[in-house]
């Protein structure tokens, strides 16, 4: 697993936004059990208390559930894990958008040359094939 | 789980000749928490650790260690890693775990070699023939491997290179029980940072500030390391 910290902000924070990405984004298969605490905390190189304080977060949010005898288990609620991604989705795109629009590109040249590159992209793909 | 608090010290005062290197200090410190113990140079962090230890004797004040003040039992529940080296030099690795097994009833001889195995130090090695940073690791190393409640790490990872650094941050993530506790002292605090549940920050010997990482993250909106330079500019 690839865990990425940055410096000004809370670690549990940055820990709960990863993991969700990496729920939606299929790496934790719904239904799926996590692994234990110690475990994730180690593999991130952070704190137990912290990972824990994640966790919390997480079941907080609906996105994992803790049963007494199987531990926690990633939710299968995939309409929720459907919304949360289109929300991420939304986030990024608002992100590049804004990222153009200090080099001067308007969001229409912006989703011209988005949809040019991914034209690109399917091609290789294809020839790969 | 135990109730009382692993470290509670009062008031806890140590005066040398001219110098107050502790000075009024109150603080209490739970269990199964990683505490990064962070001031400059000569703001009382040895002595703070020496009289958690007991080496030192408190001018005023108290300090209680699992509801005992230091002695034989207290002894017996904390791993000490000075800093500075204090194992006899003509010793091979493999004399120092016996040495240890002997000293310490909570010594897992096991984890000490698989320690040492992992860090490719051989259990024939003579300390002399050592260079710093593998004598550190090696201090280290005996430290973790017992079964303590508290550990009072004296700037574990000065000497040693940034890889192993990172695998005795692991090696301490992996190794307390979660009802241990694990203080470190250290300037090196970026690279700790993550590991940290909690930090207290001293200056001259007074407690300027004791709180979570996190906390301080949401409020200051900057890392302890960065705080730290800011508190402590010269």
């Amino acid at each position: 697993m690839n865990w990425t910290l940055v410096n000004d902000r809370p670690i549990y924070i940055q820990l709960t936004e990863q993991i969700t990405q990496y729920i939606v984004a299929g790496v934790f298969k719904p239904g799926a059990r996590m692994a234990s605490v110690r475990d994730l905390a180690a593999d991130a190189g952070v704190n137990p208390n912290t990972m824990q304080r994640a966790m919390a977060e997480l079941e907080r949010n609906g996105l994992v559930k803790t049963h007494r005898t199987t531990g926690r288990i990633i939710t299968e609620d995939l309409e929720m894990l459907n919304n949360i991604r289109n929300e991420l989705a939304g986030a990024r795109v608002t992100e590049f958008l804004e990222g153009m629009k200090t080099i001067g590109f308007s969001p229409k040249e912006a989703a011209a040359l988005l949809t040019e590159k991914a034209a690109l992209l399917e091609d290789k793909k294809e020839e790969a094939v | 789980m135990n109730q009382v608090n692993l470290i509670e010290c009062q008031g806890l005062c140590k005066y040398f000749l001219t110098a107050r290197a502790v000075d009024g200090l109150d603080l209490t410190i739970g269990r199964g928490r990683i505490v990064g113990l962070l001031g400059p140079n000569g703001s009382g962090k040895t002595t703070l650790i020496k009289l958690l230890n007991g080496l030192l004797v408190p001018t005023h004040g108290a300090v209680r260690i699992d509801g005992e003040a230091p002695g034989p039992y207290t002894h017996s529940i904390v791993s000490y890693l000075p800093d500075r080296m204090y194992l006899s030099d003509w010793m091979r690795t493999a004399d120092l775990i016996d040495f240890f097994t002997d000293f310490y009833a909570d010594f897992d001889r096991v984890k000490a070699h698989d320690m040492l195995r992992s860090l490719n130090i051989s259990p024939g090695d003579r300390l002399k023939t050592m260079s710093k940073g593998t004598k550190e690791k090696v201090q280290l190393i005996v430290t973790m491997a017992r079964q303590s409640q508290l550990y009072l790490l004296d700037e574990p990872s000065g000497g040693v290179d940034p890889a192993a650094r990172d695998y005795i941050l692991n090696t301490i993530l992996t190794n307390y029980s979660e009802n241990a506790t694990v203080m470190i002292s250290t300037h090196l605090i970026s690279d700790i940072e993550r590991v940290l549940d909690e930090v207290v920050f001293l200056k001259n010997g007074i407690m300027t500030l004791h709180d979570t990482v996190d906390n301080i993250r949401e409020h200051e909106g900057k890392s302890v390391d960065q705080l730290f330079r800011e508190v402590f500019a010269c």
